[in-house]
């Protein structure tokens, strides 16, 4: 089981209770598929993404980034048992959507780098590597049920 | 690969930050330190706390030489060439570390830079600081 201390407690619900889902969600994700092009193949039916200013203004990318960044809710309001809370939605991505789990990784750093340039100094290093391991440990928790 | 475009995208940024040199790069690495504690083992001979001189001018040199490769990036195998020496046969860094300096150094960049350092800007540096990295660790076998 994870141990997260006091002050990793307090960092991750401080930002995950003020930051605007829709802003974040939508730059993470099109941060992804800009920075990362080859994410692209897992959204084949999303509309224009023909270039970087295309991607930042399709309407369905920014859908799913906000529904992306919500589904780290179950995370932070379970920090206790992320492994069990992410039991269903592990299978979904293995067995229904087959995304290679490196995705997640490449994904986290995105939305890592979104919330920094968001945060500003604010981002310091503490608090990067709260926001890094808490992430890594919701990807280790989606990459479980793939076999 | 990186485009014409890219390229200047990347020089641009490193002439915004090169005046600030020491404060990006002891950040860089002070981020680097906190995330990858594995990496203070390169360190033990210096005082890597927050702003020390030792982190400032170690940070100031790294990002004065990723400034200079930007400048002509063609060239990167020229410019790197004795830092290629120095890292293969004397520092000998595990260039897993490469990695996690070159990641710090993009949230450092994101942070300092906030919407300026949009996904476009992310992209090309992430190329080069990749570019920079392989070529740093040619030497190594």
């Amino acid at each position: 089981m994870v141990e997260w201390t006091d002050f990793e407690r307090q960092t991750i619900a401080d930002i995950f209770g003020k930051i605007d889902y829709e802003t974040v969600g939508a730059a993470a994700l099109s941060r992804c598929l800009i920075v990362y092009p080859w994410t692209q193949r897992y959204f084949g039916n999303f509309g224009n993404l023909y270039n970087a200013s295309a991607i930042k203004i399709n309407p369905m990318i920014a859908k799913h980034g906000t529904t992306i960044v919500h589904g780290l809710d179950r995370a932070w309001k379970n920090l206790d048992n992320i492994k069990d809370a992410y039991t269903e939605l592990s299978i979904l991505h293995s067995e229904t959507i087959h995304v290679d789990p490196d995705n997640f990784r490449l994904f986290s750093d995105c939305l890592t780098i979104t919330l920094a340039a968001q945060m500003g100094a604010e981002f310091n290093a503490d608090v990067q590597a709260v926001v890094q391991k808490f992430l890594t440990v919701v990807v280790n928790a989606l990459g479980k049920q793939y076999h | 690969m990186l485009s014409k475009k890219e390229k200047k995208m990347i020089l641009r940024i490193w002439e915004r930050i090169t005046p600030v040199a020491q404060d990006i790069g002891a950040e860089a690495l002070l981020r680097m330190f906190t995330t990858a504690p594995g990496s203070k083992t390169y360190f033990s001979h210096l005082d890597i706390s927050p702003r020390s001189p030792h982190l400032l001018s170690h940070g100031k040199k790294i990002v004065l030489a990723l400034s200079e490769g930007a400048t002509d990036i063609s060239q990167l195998s020229v410019t790197l060439a004795p830092l290629q020496t120095m890292h293969a046969y004397q520092l000998r860094i595990d260039p897993s570390n490469f990695k996690h300096l070159s990641y710090c150094m993009l949230v450092t960049l994101a942070c300092h830079l906030g919407d300026d350092f949009m996904a476009e800007a992310h992209a090309a540096m992430d190329k080069y600081l990749s570019a920079f990295a392989a070529v740093l660790a040619l030497k190594y076998r």
